[in-house]
């Protein structure tokens, strides 16, 4: 078996990546659109920890910002969470629904 | 180690695969569940990654918090099946030909970047250290993060508070 490497992780966080932007572009439902989106973060997340581990010794800044960041993504993303499942609760009171298709109010 | 790596980002992808597709099942519930798994299953890559602490995060603010509000929302929606099955033929294609170009171009980006020469393992993920740097080179964003988790917070009651004249309407 071959020596895992930081080009390992990279392909696993651009899988994962590519699965989470699938999920926004086919599915229709608002909530599993979401939670593709949080795929997406952590796919970013995978690779700042990746390069993190990975980054050669230099005297400018610390071997640790790449997981500082991801800590601050982490927060963030938790708080953009519960704004947008506030967002999607309010929607659903006032429409109902939660299909994309269904949400054609700002059409011509 | 080499093959816990295999194993947790094979575990990742799949999980990940069946958050989006899921043959058995269109309920949110069930996806909502395999996010949980493909959180585990990251934050395994993470102590792969020597990246304990935030292993430890992501566990407890993912599949901890952000998974319950998810949960919590799709059962106070009381969502069932999606009803709508109707396949929209033309558009999922193009979808999956644009993913899967920007896939490409990622992979092959990726493979010719050669990395792997200089790639040392390096740093230790120790919480101490992060802790640290955390309160003396980061403390401005460190702040700034407390500050906007208060807005979201403020912004959640204000979005998800009925407003009094429907109240009244009703």
């Amino acid at each position: 078996m071959t020596h895992v490497g930081l080009e390992h992780y990279l392909v696993v966080s651009a899988a994962l990546f590519c699965l989470g932007l699938l999920g926004v572009v086919i599915r229709r439902n608002l909530i599993v659109m979401y939670m593709s989106l949080e795929l997406m973060l952590n796919a970013a997340t995978l690779a700042l920890v990746a390069f993190s581990h990975h980054q050669p010794p230099s005297p400018h800044g610390s071997p640790l910002d790449g997981q500082i960041m991801v800590f601050f993504i982490i927060t963030v993303a938790a708080a953009e969470v519960a704004v947008g499942l506030a967002l999607i609760v309010a929607l659903y009171r006032k429409r109902q629904t939660t299909d994309v298709a269904d949400l054609t109010s700002m059409k011509l | 180690m080499e093959i816990l790596f295999y194993i947790f980002s094979a575990l990742t992808l799949l999980c990940g695969l069946l958050v989006v597709f899921n043959p058995f099942s269109r309920n949110p519930v069930t996806s909502a569940m395999f996010l949980v798994l493909t959180i585990i299953c990251m934050s395994g890559l993470f102590v792969l990654l020597k990246a304990f602490f935030l292993a430890a995060v992501q566990i407890l603010v993912y599949a901890g918090a952000v998974i319950v509000l998810f949960l919590f929302v799709i059962m106070l929606m009381n969502i069932k099946e999606e009803e709508r099955q109707r396949f929209r033929k033309f558009g999922t294609f193009l979808g999956a030909a644009a993913v899967a170009g920007l896939a490409w171009i990622l992979v092959t980006t990726v493979m010719n970047s050669r990395t792997g020469e200089r790639s040392v393992a390096n740093n230790t993920g120790e919480t101490k250290e992060l802790g640290e740097l955390l309160f003396t080179n980061y403390v401005l964003p460190f702040e700034i993060v407390s500050l906007l988790l208060l807005v979201a917070m403020v912004g959640c009651i204000l979005l998800s508070k009925t407003p009094e004249t429907e109240e009244e309407a009703e």
